[in-house]
């Protein structure tokens, strides 16, 4: 595709956004498919020496060092087990990269803002700190996760 | 097909159904025992699915037909129509020793009982909501399975098919007219009107005409969208549902109408053969014709090869003379223009994009990695060893060097660019702290890696005015002493064993020790009468909280201290050190790495973990026998060597891979030097070896990692962390993890 | 050149049945187990037609599609769906995932190479 015809895509549905689905434990989530810059399945990753219980550690993603969340140990959930089963959802917050742990992924959901429910108002951390919208599909309910809240706190900004 | 091809293609099958029937079992088992993960279901699903799935292929229909029945079941289950609970998850159990047996029966022969297929079918079907009529389906499935059997896998001669034709009259000649109006979402779901007007073309005779009408200008163009129609006259001795079967997939995708023009239409059944056979002639000479590719192909390629020769005439001028970064290069494009008229005799240089060279520099770090994995791969298959592999593998592994050094030198500077902003100031702080002071350069033309000139500025500037304003007395006391009233500050730069090394040298008072003694013990860095040697007392001064503005002056204060610029330089994978001698001065030695691309390192195995060690820091390494190993209060030990007692670091548990220390018998030391010159022996459980790696960062997509400096790829495509020896070492003298020095420095 | 087709089935079975057809045919032929491989494989690789089967682990056939179309670089390569089941509904959601053609489980290898023709000329 051109980039006049990528950039007519665009505006011509910039009211619609489009979200991944994956699924983590039993419950299922999206994010922006702006955020996420190619999809992979799971290879064992170094373990980084003093780092938070959701850094599987560090794989090599075509020759860049890409850090692992495991989506579900960052969402309060058991940790996910079994890891050839599991899929890694590259995304990208700025100029960072990171490789996010799931179960699985499913599919591509265009939904307009009118479909987004607000996150209810429970007392749980996961849904202070990562969900920001609710979408209800089919019978599913999908949680809308912010990817930025989700990425780990960047350690030792204090040296230049 | 060959029939060892098919016997493999069972016992694949069979395998794989051995494979499935287990994964169903512990499936189930699982659902049984309580497990809710959706992700159980769908395996359990998928396993039955795969099986009817090959089955199918092989004919076996009785497999086929309980499959199906299970399937439709699990299906239930699956959408969250039938909860698998108590009675249902044991039916579901039973069916699967039933499907077990009908696969081992399909495979070694034999056959099972009837009544428990029909019992099983039944009690199945008994559990989804729609009762199945097991008698329909069978009939629906095996009518849908026969259409592949093995035999047909393979290809039928020519000669086979037309040894099974009747013969046949002259066949009759239909004439069609179809108009086809592709919708926006032919394209969308990469379906072709090209690719299937030819496939039209195929079935007779034909003439198209485009219909361009409904084209808009050309900037009111959707480029998702269709504009285009087409209107096809065709000839054939094709039915009207072959014509139809070529849209099959467009469907609903388009505007279109086929019109027999004259005639019935020839009987559906003779056609669809003939179809068959068609196909079948037509498949290889399909292929054939894809063979006008490679042409293209090549033409291609011999672009390629014409222009390609001007790249490597330039690189190897910058490998020649890796000197200097004015590198003689033949004229490029990028440059025309710019200085064509001097060009002639003077040397040409040629401004191109940083990012440009960044870009080959990551390149050229990837061949690199590849090179290592290949010779690992090599190696593995034992071939390395092999004469022309071990010479090809050389040859390769001196040109990547090559090619890399080339680059680097592309991205080498003269350290002049730094040392010349120093006299400025130097000229500002003797006038500020009214001394007099000469500053000497050397070795201006070094060079070094542009990312690491450019943050030495900082700490060069910071260790000037720390000389000028601390290292240097005041004139009158430089007079008393005997001294030349004005100071000197020497700054100089050289290369050493493949690194370059900057001295900032004064020749001033020296450290004043027990003053820098008595500061520490009052900022509680020390204890109260600690037993230091010089040297020690020196490195106090890069102790972080050392030196704040309240204890030195304006100009080198500025609220940051030594510890900051030691900091600053170890990022660059740099030490700082210092010498000093009571009433001749102090000299501060910088020593970095040439480039921050690439470190040799020492490849070692700590806790089943993979870790890289750079050789700079490396003085040796030894086996310790345990009776040189020492306790030193609690979990500390020391290891003797030479009539010196060296603290032994634990490398596993001062990364946290490990609660206990290890064996020191069963690993191995490595005896490094850290800051200021301290010795310590890093223990690892094992050596893989040395080689150059390239650094990755890690702080790009994550961030510090206390103790570790950076990341690399090895052969095997793993990541691997390059240690931080000065991090672990003063770790584990701080008592805990590396993470404690950082919270000092906070 | 050979046309390359890439192969996206779970079952082992499958796999090696496409390959014996494709090959047979003169098909260059790429294989992934799973969606998830399917990606990884179209990261580094190109496919003349992919061909791919509905119920997997990971990533199923209809997301599968979906996440290819999204791929400047494949959403124009033709991708065929290989399923047992012939419903309706399962041609119609993946239609509207962006699939391109079907194949109906059993099938005849003439008919494979068919509607591989049909859909890539």
């Amino acid at each position: 595709m051109s980039e006049s015809s990528a950039a007519l895509l665009q505006s011509r549905s910039s009211s619609a956004r489009e979200l991944i689905a994956f699924a983590v434990g039993k419950q299922e989530f999206c994010i922006d498919v702006m955020a996420v810059r190619e999809i992979r399945g799971w290879t064992p990753a170094t373990v980084l020496p003093h780092s938070q219980s959701y850094v599987r550690g560090v794989i090599n993603l075509r020759g860049a060092v890409l850090p692992i969340m495991d989506l579900a140990v960052r969402l309060g959930f058991p940790p996910a087990e079994a890891m050839g089963r599991h899929v890694i959802i590259v995304v990208q917050v700025g100029s960072q990269v990171v490789g996010l742990l799931v179960d699985a992924v499913s599919d591509i959901l265009t939904v307009t803002a009118s479909e987004i429910l607000p996150p209810p108002d429970v007392a749980s951390d996961m849904a202070k700190h990562f969900v920001c919208g609710l979408l209800a599909m089919e019978g599913r309910m999908l949680s809308i996760l912010s990817v930025d809240s989700v990425l780990p706190e960047r350690e030792g900004t204090e040296v230049q | 097909m060959a029939g060892n091809e098919m016997d493999s293609l069972r016992q694949i099958f069979f395998q794989e159904c051995e494979e499935q029937l287990a994964e169903l079992e512990s499936g189930l088992l699982e659902i049984e025992g309580g497990g809710e993960d959706p992700e159980i279901v769908n395996a359990v699903f998928r396993a039955v699915h795969s099986i009817k799935g090959g089955a199918g292929a092989f004919a076996l229909d009785e497999l086929v037909r309980f499959a199906h029945v299970f399937e439709t079941v699990l299906d239930e289950v699956r959408k969250g129509r039938l909860d698998p609970a108590g009675a249902v998850v044991e039916v579901l159990l039973r069916s699967a020793d039933v499907l077990a047996d009908l696969v081992r029966v399909a495979r070694d022969g034999g056959s099972v009982d009837a009544e428990r297929i029909r019992t099983g079918t039944e009690e199945l079907a008994s559990l989804s909501g729609t009762p199945v009529a097991t008698g329909d389906l069978a009939e629906e499935d095996s009518v849908e399975d026969l259409g592949f059997t093995p035999v047909a896998v393979a290809f039928p001669t020519f000669d086979d098919i037309a040894a099974e034709l009747p013969t046949e009259p002259e066949p009759t000649v239909f004439e069609y007219t179809v108009t086809f109006k592709p919708h926006a979402s032919l394209y969308a779901s990469a379906n072709e009107p090209a690719v299937l007007l030819r496939e039209l073309g195929r079935l007779g005779e034909m003439t198209v005409s485009c219909d361009t009408s409904s084209v808009p200008a050309l900037s009111e163009i959707d480029p998702e969208g269709s504009y285009l129609a087409w209107m096809i006259e065709l000839k054939t001795t094709q039915s009207e549902d072959d014509v139809r079967a070529v849209f099959e997939f467009v469907d609903g995708d388009c505007d279109l109408t086929i019109t027999a023009n004259n005639g019935a239409a020839p009987p559906v059944e003779d056609a669809d053969f003939e179809a068959l056979l068609r196909s079948i002639r037509e498949a290889p000479v399909d292929v054939a014709a894809a063979a006008d590719e490679p042409a293209i192909a090549e033409a291609v390629i011999a672009d390629v090869s014409v222009t390609a020769p001007e790249f490597p005439v330039a690189v190897p001028d910058f490998a020649a003379k890796p000197d200097s970064a004015k590198s003689e290069s033949k004229p490029d494009k990028a440059e025309k223009g710019d200085k064509s008229a001097s060009g002639e005799a003077a040397q040409q240089t040629i401004r191109v994009d940083l990012d440009r060279v960044d870009r080959l520099m990551n390149l050229v770090g990837e061949l690199v990695i590849n090179q290592a994995m290949l010779s690992q791969r090599l190696g593995e298959a034992g071939l390395a060893r092999s004469a022309e592999f071990a010479t090809g593998l050389d040859e390769f592994e001196q040109l990547t060097r090559d090619i890399q050094e080339g680059v680097m030198a592309i991205r080498a500077q003269p350290v002049k660019s730094v040392f010349q902003r120093m006299p400025r100031l130097v000229r500002e702080v003797a006038a500020a702290t009214h001394k007099k002071v000469r500053l000497v350069t050397e070795g201006e033309g070094t060079e070094v890696d542009k990312t690491v000139i450019e943050r030495l500025a900082d700490p060069l500037t910071h260790m000037i005015r720390n000389a000028i304003d601390h290292g240097l007395e005041k004139p009158e006391d430089r007079i008393a002493a005997g001294k030349r009233e004005e100071g000197l500050v020497k700054l100089s730069a050289s290369h050493r064993s493949g690194r370059i090394v900057i001295d900032i040298a004064d020749d001033g008072a020296g450290i004043n020790r027990p003053r820098v003694r008595a500061i520490a013990e009052e900022k509680g860095l020390i204890p109260a009468n600690a037993q230091l040697t010089d040297d020690e007392v020196d490195n106090l001064i890069f102790l972080p909280g050392f030196s704040t503005a309240s204890t030195i002056s304006d100009i080198s204060g500025r609220g940051v201290g030594m510890d900051v610029v030691k900091r600053s330089i170890q990022a660059l994978g740099g030490r700082v050190s210092i010498t000093s001698r009571p009433g001749h001065g102090s000299t501060f030695t910088l020593s970095l790495p040439l480039t921050l691309a690439v470190l040799y390192g020492m490849v070692v195995t700590v806790a089943d973990q993979t870790l890289v060690v750079p050789l700079t820091s490396i003085i040796e390494t030894l086996k310790p026998k345990p009776g040189d190993i020492h306790g030193f209060g609690g979990e500390a030990r020391v290891i003797a060597l030479r009539n010196n007692f060296i603290p032994l670091v634990d490398v596993g548990r001062e990364l946290g891979y490990r609660n206990h220390s290890t064996d020191p018998g069963a690993g191995v030391a490595l005896l490094v030097e850290s800051d200021g010159g301290a010795q310590s022996a890093l223990l690892v459980d094992g050596i893989q070896g040395q080689r150059q790696v390239v650094i990755k960062s890690l702080e790009a997509n994550y961030g510090r990692v206390p103790g570790i400096a950076a990341a690399t790829i090895l052969g095997d495509g793993r990541v691997a962390l390059i240690v931080d020896v000065d991090a672990v070492v003063a770790g584990s003298r701080n008592g805990g993890n590396p993470e404690s020095v950082l919270a000092l420095a906070g | 050149m050979s046309k390359t087709i890439l192969t996206v089935d779970d079952s082992r079975t499958m796999r090696e049945m496409l390959l014996l057809a494709l090959e047979d045919a003169g098909y260059h032929v790429l294989q992934a187990e799973d969606g998830i491989k399917g990606l990884e494989v179209l990261q580094d690789k190109r496919a003349d037609v992919i061909i791919t089967d509905i119920n997997m682990p990971r990533l199923d056939g209809f997301g599968f599609i979906e996440h290819v179309r999204r791929d400047t670089s494949h959403r124009a390569v033709p991708i065929l769906v290989l399923t047992t089941e012939s419903d309706a509904e399962k041609k119609s959601r993946a239609r509207s995932a962006g699939a391109t053609g079907w194949i109906v489980k059993p099938f005849h290898p003439v008919k494979l190479v068919d509607a591989i023709r049909r859909v890539s000329g």
